[in-house]
C-alpha cells in the first residue's frame, strides 16, 4: 500500500496519542496527520483509568500546591520545571476536555467537581464517575472524527523506526489484517504506546501494555529513564489484579486488616487512606508478614470497606466498582468489603525526553506514559496521568507540528531498502524459523513471575543479581522460540512474540536499574539499602542501550528549581 | 531464590496445569483462516474448570497451552474496551465479563454475528466506525467559549439527560444482536444511534439538526420494532433501542417543526 508522506505520525491511540493528534491537526489545519495503533484507539488502555484527573481549578487550590505535592510524591526526583510547568497547565486542559464534551461530575453549582486523591493536599482530582479514563479516552477519539487531515490505521503494529542520518522519518508496521509489513514515511514521529505493566504477572493493565514505544526508541538509540520506577496500586482484586480505584478511599472507603483496624494509622497517620500509593502497597505488604492479612486462594489481601458511604453515595460515584465487584468477585460492595492487595500498575519511567516530548533523536517525540519528561519521579500521585497525557500530549503535538513544518521531506530511497530489510527480519526470525523449540507463552509466563517474585513492592541485590541471570536465560530461549501460526491474516501469535521481544528487553533494562540503584526512593524500596540517600542519588537513572551488553547505566542530577529535598513523611 | 513477602505472596492465577484439574468444559470454537479455509468449521478443546474464571480465561488457555493458532482480540479484562465480544452459545457477550461457571457442560465460541469475519474470533467493524464518524460524535456549538472563560456549567441532571447514552463501549454486542442491521447494512445501527442521541441530549451541543439529517435518512430506522434485542445484548445498560426509539420521534417531529431549516437547532 503507498502512503502519502506525513507531517506527523503518531503510534498508539490512547489519551496521549490522540491529545497529540488533535494539537497537531489544532495547529495548522494543512498538516497531515496519521494515527497508527496496534488496536482501535477506543481499546487504547486509558479506558481504563477510572478515579480522575488532577488540576488545580478550584479557588481555594494553587498551582504551588499541586505542585509541591506532585514533588513530594515523587520522593524529589521529578523534574521541578516539568512539574510546574505541568500545574499550570492542567487546569486548562480539564476545561479544554469540558467543551470538547467530556462528561466531567458536577458541583452543584454547575461547576466541574473534584474528589480528594492520595497524596494531594486538597480536593483536585476531576472526574466522571469512576470511569474517567473511559470518558477521557471516548471523548478525544469521537472529537479526533472531526478532523479530516487525520488519518488512521488501525491495528497496524508498529516493529520498527526509520532513521535516516539520525534523523527518525518514520515507521515500519506489521498490518495486522493483511500480514504486510508497510513503511510509513513521515516528517514526525510521536510515540505514545502506553506501559509496559505486562512484564508482570499480577498487574491492572491490559494485555495490550507491552512497552512497544519505550523499546522502539532504545533500539533506535534513546536512552531510558528511571526504568526501576514502578508503581504498584494498593488495591488490586486479588485474583485478577483487576484495579479497585483509589477514588474509593478518596470517598472515603477504609482499608482493614485482619484484626479489623485501619492499619494505616502505623504508616501514614495523617494521610491515612489518602497516604501516596508506594507507602500503602508497603504497608500493605508489611503488614501481611506480620500476619495481619487475610488468607485467601491468591495469598494475603486486606479489606477496602465502603458500605458506611451508603448505596446512593456508591451508585452516584463508584457505580463501575459496584459493577466489578459483582462481575470478578462475585460481593456486593454496598454490603461487603473488597478484597485488595497491592498490584503493578504504572511504569514512572520511560523514554527519555524533554518538555516538549523531544528525544535525543530529531523527529522522535515521545508522550504519556511511554514517556518519562520527569513528572513522575520515583512515584506519581493518582490522577496525575491522566492530566499528564492530555498536557504532555498536546506538547508533544504541537512540538511535532513546529518541526515538520521546518523540515525537509525524507527521501524514499533508503527507506525501501530499510523496509525489506525490516521484513526480512521479521519473516526469518518468526514465521519461517523452524528449528526452534521454545514455547512463547511458556517464557512469557515465566517472565512475568520472575518480575513479581524479583523486582516488586520491596527488592533486594540478592534477588535482582538472579532477576537478571533470569531475563538473559530467558533472552537465549527466546532466540529458540517457535511460532506455530504461519498465516499472515491476524497472526496474533507473532504479534504477541514481536511483544515480548520488547518486554524481555525492558525487563532487562528495569532490573539493572534498580540493582544500580542502591538506596530507598519512592517506589523503589531496597530491603538491602532502606534509606533515602540524596549525596548519591538525588538523580535518575539513565540506560542507554548497548548491542550485545547489558545496559550502560549513569546517573543524571535532578533539576530542583523551589524545593528543597525534605524527608517524605506524610 | 524467590522472595515470598514481595508483590505477591502465592503466585496469582496459577497456571491450572500446576493444580491437577478434575474437571473440564468443552469449548467448541469456530475457526476460520482466510488462507487455508473454504469456510469456517468448528474445533472442540477439553479446557479446565475453575470456578472463578471468565469465558475469556478459557479462551487464553487454550491459546496458551492447547493451540496458538487461535486468533481473537482482547485487551483490558474488565468490561471497559469492548475488545472481546463474540457470540456464546449464539448469543452476543463480552467473554470477559460471562462466567465459564454458567456454561459448566459445554459452549459454542463464535465470532459476532452480522460483521465479516476476518480470522477466527475476529470480525470487521469497519462499518460501525464509518457510521461512528457519520453521526458526528461531537460537541457542534455556532460559537465557542474560549478556554478562558471556564467550563459550561452543567448540572448533575443535565449530565444525567445524556449519561447513560454516553457509556457505549462500542463493543458490537448489539450490531450482533440487531435483526434489522442483520437484513439490511445500511441501517444506522443501536450504538452509533445511542452516540447520535449521547451528543443531541447534552446541553452544550448545538448540532442535533446536523445529526438529524443522518438519521432521517438511515435505513432501517423505520423497521426497528422495538424489539430491543439491542438492549437486552448491552453489558453496560446504555439501552440504544430507547435511542433509536427517541430518534424516530425526532424525525417526525424536526421535520414537522422545520428544525432541519435551523442551522443549529433550538437547543442552548
Amino acid at each position: 500500500m503507498e502512503f502519502p508522506l506525513y507531517d506527523v505520525l503518531i503510534v498508539g491511540g490512547g489519551g496521549a496519542g490522540l491529545r497529540a493528534a488533535i494539537a497537531a491537526a489544532e495547529s495548522d489545519p494543512n498538516l497531515r496527520i496519521l494515527l497508527i495503533s496496534k488496536v482501535y484507539p477506543m481499546r487504547s488502555h486509558t479506558v481504563s483509568a477510572e478515579g480522575g484527573a488532577a488540576a488545580a481549578l478550584r479557588p481555594e487550590d494553587s498551582w504551588e500546591n499541586h505542585a509541591f505535592d506532585t514533588i513530594k510524591g515523587s520522593d524529589y526526583i521529578a523534574d521541578q520545571y516539568v512539574v510546574e510547568t505541568f500545574v499550570r497547565e492542567a487546569p486548562q486542559e480539564i476545561i479544554q476536555l469540558e467543551h470538547w464534551g467530556c462528561p466531567w461530575s458536577r458541583d452543584p453549582d454547575g461547576k466541574i467537581s473534584a474528589r480528594p486523591f492520595g497524596g494531594m493536599t486538597t480536593w483536585r482530582t476531576c472526574f466522571a464517575a469512576d470511569k474517567t479514563g473511559f470518558h477521557i479516552l471516548h471523548t478525544l477519539f469521537q472529537t479526533s472524527l472531526k478532523f479530516e487531515k487525520i488519518d488512521r490505521l488501525d491495528e497496524s503494529f508498529v516493529t520498527s523506526l526509520l532513521i535516516e542520518d539520525g534523523r527518525c522519518v518514520g515507521v515500519v508496521a506489521l498490518n495486522q489484517r493483511s500480514g504486510r509489513m508497510d513503511a510509513v514515511r513521515a516528517k514526525t514521529v510521536i510515540l505514545a504506546t502506553g506501559g509496559n505493566g505486562r512484564v508482570y504477572a499480577f498487574s491492572t493493565n491490559g494485555q495490550i501494555c507491552t512497552g512497544d514505544g519505550m523499546a522502539l526508541a532504545y533500539r533506535a538509540g534513546v536512552p531510558l529513564n528511571d526504568m526501576e520506577m514502578v508503581q504498584f496500586h494498593p488495591t488490586g482484586l486479588p485474583s485478577t489484579g483487576i484495579l479497585i480505584t483509589e477514588a474509593v478511599r478518596g470517598e472515603g472507603g477504609y482499608l482493614v486488616n485482619n484484626k479489623g483496624e485501619r492499619f494505616l494509622k502505623d504508616y501514614v497517620p495523617t494521610k491515612m487512606e489518602l497516604g501516596p500509593r508506594d507507602i500503602i502497597s508497603r504497608a500493605e505488604i508489611t503488614e501481611f508478614e506480620k500476619g495481619n492479612g487475610f488468607e485467601g486462594e491468591y495469598g494475603n489481601y486486606m479489606h477496602l470497606d465502603v458500605r458506611h458511604l451508603g448505596e446512593a453515595t456508591i451508585d452516584r460515584k463508584l457505580p463501575f466498582m459496584r459493577e466489578l465487584g459483582l462481575d470478578y468477585v462475585g460481593i456486593d460492595i454496598v454490603h461487603q468489603p473488597i478484597p485488595v492487595r497491592p498490584v503493578e500498575h504504572y511504569m514512572m519511567g520511560g523514554v527519555d525526553v524533554d518538555i516538549h516530548g523531544a528525544t535525543i533523536i530529531p523527529g522522535l517525540y515521545a508522550c504519556g506514559e511511554v514517556a518519562n519528561v520527569g513528572l513522575n519521579g520515583a512515584n506519581r500521585l493518582g490522577s496525575n496521568s491522566l492530566s499528564e497525557c492530555l498536557v504532555f500530549g498536546k506538547a508533544a503535538g504541537r512540538a511535532a507540528a513546529r518541526y515538520a513544518k521546518e523540515a525537509k521531506s525524507p527521501s524514499s530511497n533508503p527507506i525501501d531498502a530499510l523496509l525489506r530489510d525490516e521484513t526480512r527480519r521479521v519473516e526469518r526470525t518468526y514465521r519461517e524459523a523452524t528449528t526452534g523449540t521454545e514455547k512463547l507463552s511458556e517464557i512469557r509466563a515465566e517472565m512475568a513471575r520472575s518480575m513479581d517474585a524479583n523486582v516488586g513492592v520491596f527488592r533486594t541485590g540478592e534477588g535482582l543479581t538472579e532477576q537478571v541471570n533470569n531475563i538473559a536465560k530467558l533472552r537465549e530461549r527466546y532466540v529458540w522460540l517457535r511460532i506455530e501460526d504461519r498465516s499472515r491474516v491476524f497472526n496474533t501469535e507473532l504479534t504477541a512474540a514481536l511483544e515480548l521481544d520488547y518486554m524481555l528487553e525492558l525487563a532487562e533494562v528495569m532490573t539493572a536499574s534498580a540493582l544500580n540503584r542502591k538506596e530507598s526512593r519512592g517506589a523503589h524500596a531496597r530491603r538491602d539499602f532502606p534509606e533515602r540517600d540524596d549525596a548519591n542519588y538525588l538523580a535518575n537513572t539513565i540506560a542507554h542501550r548497548v548491542e550485545g551488553g547489558p545496559p550502560k547505566l549513569e546517573f543524571r542530577p535532578v533539576n530542583i528549581t523551589h524545593w528543597e529535598p525534605k524527608a517524605r513523611t506524610y | 531464590m524467590e522472595h515470598d513477602h514481595n508483590l505477591t505472596s502465592g503466585t496469582p492465577r496459577p497456571p491450572v496445569t500446576a493444580v491437577q484439574p478434575t474437571e473440564f468444559v468443552p469449548v467448541r470454537v469456530q475457526r476460520f483462516n482466510p488462507e487455508t479455509d473454504d469456510r469456517p468449521h468448528y474445533q472442540t478443546y477439553d479446557v479446565p474448570y475453575k470456578e472463578d474464571w471468565v469465558v475469556l480465561d478459557a479462551i487464553l488457555y487454550i491459546k496458551d497451552h492447547l493451540d496458538a493458532t487461535l486468533s481473537y482480540r482482547w485487551s483490558c479484562r474488565m468490561g471497559i474496551c469492548g475488545s472481546c465480544g463474540m457470540n456464546v452459545n449464539g448469543y452476543p457477550k463480552l467473554t470477559c465479563s460471562v462466567h465459564l461457571r454458567d456454561y459448566r457442560k459445554g459452549l459454542t465460541i463464535e465470532p459476532l454475528a452480522n460483521f465479516p469475519v476476518i480470522r477466527d474470533l475476529i470480525v470487521d467493524i469497519d462499518d460501525f466506525m464509518d457510521k461512528l464518524r457519520s453521526v458526528k460524535p461531537w460537541i457542534i456549538r455556532e460559537l465557542e467559549q474560549p478556554l478562558g472563560a471556564g467550563e459550561y456549567l452543567q448540572s448533575n441532571n443535565q449530565v444525567d439527560q445524556f449519561r447513560q447514552f454516553s457509556q457505549c463501549i462500542n463493543c458490537m454486542l448489539c450490531y450482533s444482536a440487531c435483526p434489522v442491521y442483520a437484513m439490511n447494512n445500511e441501517f444506522l445501527g443501536p450504538a452509533a444511534t445511542a452516540l447520535a442521541r449521547r451528543y443531541n441530549l447534552d446541553s452544550r451541543d448545538e448540532g442535533s439538526a446536523e445529526r438529524l439529517n443522518v438519521l432521517a435518512a438511515s435505513e432501517g430506522i423505520w423497521e426497528c420494532t422495538f424489539v430491543g434485542e439491542c438492549s437486552a445484548a448491552c453489558p453496560k445498560g446504555v439501552d440504544p433501542a430507547k435511542a433509536i426509539q427517541q430518534s424516530k420521534f425526532d424525525t417526525v417531529n424536526g421535520f414537522a417543526m422545520g428544525a432541519l431549516l435551523r442551522p443549529f437547532g433550538s437547543r442552548g
